[in-house]
């Protein structure tokens, strides 16, 4: 008999085998730092005290992190309802243009707090309007949003090289970037955190987004456990039958949320563009967006989930980049090979290791 | 010669025996089928005959038993030693490629070497000798998709016969066909019998399996019940070891009191999503305080005419009116709020979200109402509570709204859907096969909550493939048979009278 | 210059632009067809151009190169296949993985091995594949429209270029006129066809993978030892997802891809010889409509604007036969 419909306690579904599969993806990471001559455990060490040992790590760590929550709650808010973003990083650098737009404007006039609000608003409709188009082509046209989001990554891509390099670059200046925003249009750096627990930020750009990150991690459990339209999205995306049979509109559903995830992907802008380089500059999402693909995998879809492998991808971001000082063999790109695995694992082959866990699991149940 | 070799068996199955998890698919089955003739398999949906052929056909294998083809024990490990051994088989959904010609779909998996080219003069002139024989005409160069269906199942035949099939199984053929059509499958299949080909045919249909059969095996619930030579036997005799004689209590039912019309439809016309008509011509009314059964063998337009009344499916035309309302076209939400409920056929398609918590799915459909939540968010503590009351209500088991909703047998799932639909308290209810796969103390608890809503002066619309459900509960009786109303009896008529109309014979 | 020198200059280096697209786009063709989407373009046509720069760069062989190129690009592939066929995993989120994978993979051991910040060694001329010179062409080249189209376009490519523009009419020979062809072509469609006519589902679509593996193991190769010298860093930079576009561009066809691989290769092209000129009328046209370009006609294409895109069928889903 088939085992994919043996049912296995939660412990083993989200316990055992999401850590399985992680083990996994480490061992075949390690593999590759064992080939190019480096011992895989003594740069594992390296990696976690870069990332975890000072304060200013530990503030590096966080703001990595804070990216990816963002990216991994937009990825995380459309699988909800059974659709597939892979367009969050041409979201998130569109999301940039808004928050950056915001910043200049009111940067010279009031205090940050006020622009807060308005860029952060800002941020989420640029990011929105990103994923508007792919939404209403699968609504309304069928289309593919997985090929429809791929192509407006590059198409934004485009666009952001043009605004920077044409529009918004400082008259006389070089690099494709905006002027540095005044004290207004930045966010501040948490200090006193860090500082809470003895630590000392330093250079660290952990700042003001990762609060407003954790608030969106409680908003977005909020969306999709205590909303109507939360049961909505969850209800289409694990049936798309029985949604009908309950009348719930399938357009509207794909546009709503989409426009959400689209949001949330351009939030993240909030943490490099006004929290850390106080400028708005070309390639500034380096990836998180398609980090937030494995996040939202890892977190099982769900914000502590994400929290926690936000965290994950956070420390190997840091702790990479220390590692590369260490052990200059190990590039920083060694994060991105760890990345992949892990969404190899985790995601394209979380169910490899079914079968022999129920194997197991009914040979020690069947055994008492 | 089909004559002289009628006693020779082509086929030999010797206790069949298939598990799915929990369901016992086949038991035990026994069946023997003479070289040269047309035997029929029935029985209702889920009776085991698909099950049955497929292990036939290798696609699934048999816990035990053992198979014999003209004589010979042979084990089918798959597809391609099912062809090997003669045996062709022509699904229920056609197995074709729908942008291929009709000769590359032939040549499929018979291609005759690496390179197409030798293959495809060889399989030309096989195509026109076998039309010659068995006027099998079809355009080898027509794409499939571009073809009517009735032609598209030719081409399904052709391949098995192109791969030198002398048996040949049909998976309920004439489902998609129309009238004329079937007319013609079974000319052509009188044909290759009478070439000498074997022909075994599942279906529901009990007028099929008088116009064409040799012999008929009936199935029921995973059990060959009956096998008999279709000129001995009548088509009432088909019926009742189809169906069986289950032991259903009586429900207590006083009189009816039919009160004002609340639920009417109008010359409903649904198409199914390849356009094939389903529901034709329909027209019917259900009073407040009444009951109206529509009793029909399974895929007569039953399915469709329902999910059309509750908005589920756009009708092609005509008008179904909610208590005076006009309402065809609109939505399933909106035709909540106006007081219609819906306890669907499929449970696990539409009636539920199985990965759901119980609370969950005790709200699908009402999820907007007022009473579970304020503004834009849920009330879970309010959704719960009312959860809990509906499970001690209708003792759904085991009591807790946190358990997912796949874990609950069958009878405790449907008790979920019946309660979340009657607890609304709605005019109309429109209800199909209430009682699928659900245990017989469910069923009587499903059946009084039936009678108790008309008698509180609802208007109860009950599709069921069930003849005895449709009998116990049913004020009037509406029979449907190819997607048309044949006729309407009262609660009261007898099950042969109901079965002849069922069968499309009488009227 | 005259306009018809600029229009050569541009012409030969839209087909110099549009043979990675090219080798790439028939690759996704084989899967695609096959009912297995291939985000993972982009990562095989990366790793095969790293694998194929290192091995010429120690061998100083350019065919050795290529087979190394062919080599991992098939070992990708395989991946997977194992995640998508045989485990029945996302085939996106398989893609999306490997070509992680690549990207990390190709710097950091580009690093480790050669130490020149993720490049690879510069690769001697012998170890490259050089543009051939095509008999008569330096004869013909005086004679007007014909001979500069002659000399400068078709002639003074490598043999990679011939091999790419050459794959085409193979692979609609293999598609359309051999039963391995038909079987792949079916397969896409309808799988529940092709199994209940005796054939393997799986092993059918991992033969299709192969081809496809083979063939982007010409576009890397192509990137990193024909048209440049070394590998550099993420050279593949998004071609494998213009590709990717190009072959949804062409509704899943071999000769439309050529088609719309050449397009987007003009467009390339052109966006490189517009950089800072300006047009009458229009001043400076940006060079970033013309980047942007394939990835918005693809879009219109799938909103069925210009005819119906239609995907095969079976495209992204894993094979049950259970039910």
């Amino acid at each position: 008999m088939s085992t994919a419909s043996v049912p296995l306690p939660a412990w083993i579904n989200y316990g055992v085998i999401p850590l399985l599969n992680l083990v996994l993806a480490f061992f075949f990471s390690g593999l590759v730092v064992w080939a190019i001559g480096e011992n895989p455990f003594e740069a594992l060490q390296l990696l976690l005290i870069g990332a975890l040992g000072r304060g200013e790590g530990i503030g590096f760590t966080l703001f990595y992190t804070t990216s990816f929550i963002f990216t991994g709650l937009s990825v995380a808010v459309a699988i909800h309802a059974g659709l597939f973003n892979i367009g969050s990083e041409g979201q998130a650098y569109l999301g940039g243009l808004g928050a950056a737009l915001v910043a200049l404007s009111l940067d010279h006039y009031v205090p940050w707090y006020v622009t807060m609000p308005f860029a952060v608003f800002g941020a989420a409709l640029f990011g929105a309007a990103c994923a508007a188009i792919p939404a209403w082509l699968q609504a309304k046209r069928g289309s593919h949003i997985v090929i429809t989001t791929i192509m407006f990554n590059f198409i934004v891509s485009s666009l952001m090289n043009y605004v920077l390099v044409r529009v918004l670059i400082v008259p006389g200046k070089m690099a494709p970037e905006t002027r540095t925003f005044l004290p207004g249009g930045q966010l501040p750096k948490l200090d006193w955190l860090i500082s809470m627990f003895g630590g000392k930020l330093g250079a660290a750009p952990l700042n003001f987004s990762f609060l407003i990150a954790l608030v969106m991690c409680f908003l977005v459990w909020v969306l999709i456990w205590r909303t109507r339209l939360g049961y909505e999205m969850r209800t289409l995306g694990i049936s798309p039958s029985a949604a009908s049979y309950a009348g719930i509109p399938y357009a509207k559903i794909v546009m709503i949320t989409m426009l959400i995830s689209g949001g949330l992907a351009g939030m993240m802008a909030l943490n490099p563009v006004m929290g850390a380089s106080a400028r708005l500059q070309i390639e500034f999402v380096g990836g998180a967006g398609f980090v937030g693909i494995a996040v939202s995998l890892m977190g099982r879809n769900h914000p502590v989930g994400i929290i926690l492998s936000a965290l994950l991808f956070g420390i190997l971001y840091q702790g990479g980049a220390e590692l590369s000082f260490d052990m200059p063999k190990i590039t920083r790109d060694m994060i991105v090979v760890i990345q992949g695995m892990v969404i190899l694992f985790a995601g394209a082959l979380e169910y490899m290791l079914r079968p022999a866990i129920v194997r197991f699991y009914q040979q020690a149940v069947g055994g008492k | 010669m089909s004559l002289d070799s009628s006693n020779e068996p082509a086929i030999e199955l010797v206790g069949i025996d298939k598990r799915f998890g929990a369901v016992h698919a086949n038991k035990n089955i026994n069946l023997t089928v003479a070289k040269g003739s047309i035997h029929g398999i029935i029985g209702e949906n889920g009776a085991g005959k698909s099950t049955l052929m497929s292990i036939l056909y290798g696609f699934y294998h048999a816990d035990q038993g053992e198979i014999r083809i003209s004589g010979k024990p042979i084990t089918i490990r798959d597809s391609q030693a099912a062809i090997a051994a003669g045996i062709g088989m022509v699904h229920q959904h056609f197995m074709l490629v729908e942008n291929f010609t009709v000769l590359e779909n032939v040549m499929l998996g018979a291609e005759g070497g690496q390179l197409l080219r030798k293959g495809v003069a060889s399989a030309r002139r096989e195509l026109k000798r076998l039309e010659d024989d068995y006027g099998l005409e079809v355009d080898p160069d027509a794409v499939i998709e571009e073809l009517p269906v009735g032609s598209q199942q030719r081409v399904e035949i052709l391949k098995a016969l192109y791969r030198g099939a002398e048996i040949l199984i049909l998976d309920e053929p004439t489902g998609v066909l129309t009238p004329a059509e079937a007319d013609h499958l079974f000319k052509v299949l009188r044909v290759l019998r009478d070439q000498g080909k074997t022909i075994i045919l599942i279906t529901h249909k009990l007028r099929e399996i008088m116009a064409i059969t040799d012999t008929v095996s009936v199935m029921r619930r995973g059990e060959m019940v009956a096998t008999r030579k279709t000129a001995e036997t009548t088509v009432e005799e088909l019926a009742e070891l189809m169906v069986g004689r289950r032991v259903l209590l009586r429900v207590e039912k006083g009189e009816a009191k039919p009160g004002k019309v609340l639920l009417s439809v109008r010359n409903l016309t649904v198409k199914d999503s390849r356009g094939v008509t389903m529901v034709d011509d329909v027209s019917l009314e259900v009073r407040a305080g009444e009951i109206v059964g529509i009793a029909g063998v399974a895929g007569n337009g039953q399915s469709e005419l329902l999910e059309a009344i509750a908005g589920i499916r756009k009708p092609a035309s005509g008008e179904i009116f909610l208590d005076g309302k006009p309402v065809a076209g609109v939505g399933p939400a909106e035709l909540r709020s106006l007081g219609l409920a819906h306890i669907p056929e499929d449970r696990h398609h539409m009636g539920l979200v199985l990965k759901f918590e119980e609370y969950e799915n005790s709200i699908l459909g009402y999820h907007r109402d007022q009473r579970y939540g304020r503004g834009a968010l849920l009330d879970l503590d309010a959704i719960r509570k009312d959860a809990e009351e509906k499970i001690a209500k209708y003792d759904i088991r085991p009591p807790n709204p946190r358990l997912r909703t796949a874990n609950f047998s069958g009878g405790n799932q449907q008790k979920i859907v019946v309660a979340r639909e009657i607890e609304r308290d709605p005019n109309v209810l429109i209800i199909g096969q209430p009682t699928r796969g659900v245990d017989i103390g469910a069923i009587e608890f499903i059946h009084k909550r039936i009678i108790e809503m008309r008698d509180a002066g609802k208007a109860v619309l009950l599709v069921s493939v069930e003849l005895d459900e449709i009998r116990s509960l049913s004020d009037r009786i509406l029979v449907m048979f190819a997607g048309k109303v044949v006729g309407e009896k009262s609660g009261e008529a007898g099950e042969q009278t109901l079965g002849l109309m069922m069968a499309g014979i009488a009227a | 210059m005259d306009y018809f020198d600029i229009l050569i200059s541009i012409l030969g280096s839209a087909i110099r632009l549009s043979v990675p697209l090219l080798f790439t786009a028939l690759a996704g063709l084989f899967s695609e067809r096959a009912g297995i989407f291939d985000i993972g373009l982009e990562g095989k046509m990366l790793a095969s151009a790293f694998a194929s720069a290192c091995v010429a760069y120690w061998t100083g062989n350019a065919w050795l190169g290529l087979l190394a190129g062919i080599g991992i690009s098939i070992v990708f592939s395989l991946v997977h296949g194992f995640a998508s066929i045989t485990n029945r995993g996302n085939q996106i989120v398989s893609g999306v993985a490997l070509n992680f994978v690549a990207a990390g993979l190709t710097i950091v051991l580009g690093q480790a091995w050669f130490n020149q910040g993720g490049r690879t060694g510069q690769v001697p001329a012998e170890g490259r594949f050089s543009s051939i010179v095509l008999p008569g062409a330096d004869a013909v080249r005086d004679v007007p429209i014909i001979g500069p189209l002659y000399a400068n376009v078709i002639s003074g490519n490598n043999i990679l270029t011939y091999i790419a523009f050459l794959m085409v009419p193979v692979s609609w020979w293999v598609l359309y006129r051999t039963r391995f062809g038909l079987r792949l072509r079916a397969v896409g469609e309808n799988p529940g066809a092709v199994d209940t006519a005796g054939i393997s589902v799986s092993w059918l679509r991992y033969r299709a993978l192969i081809v496809a593996g083979f063939l982007c193991g010409f576009s890397g190769t192509y990137l990193a030892i024909a048209q440049s010298a070394a590998f550099i860093n993420n050279m593949s930079a998004g071609k494998g997802y213009i590709a990717l576009a190009a072959l949804i561009f062409a509704k899943w066809k071999p000769v439309p891809v050529m088609l719309a691989c050449l397009l987007f290769g003009f467009l390339d092209a052109f966006a490189n010889f517009m950089q800072g000129k300006s047009v009458p009328l229009l001043g400076e046209v940006p060079v970033q409509i013309f980047q942007a370009l394939p990835y918005i006609l693809t879009c219109v294409l799938l909103a069925g604007f210009i005819g119906i895109a239609r995907p095969p069928k079976a495209g992204g889903v894993p094979y049950t036969k259970e039910r």
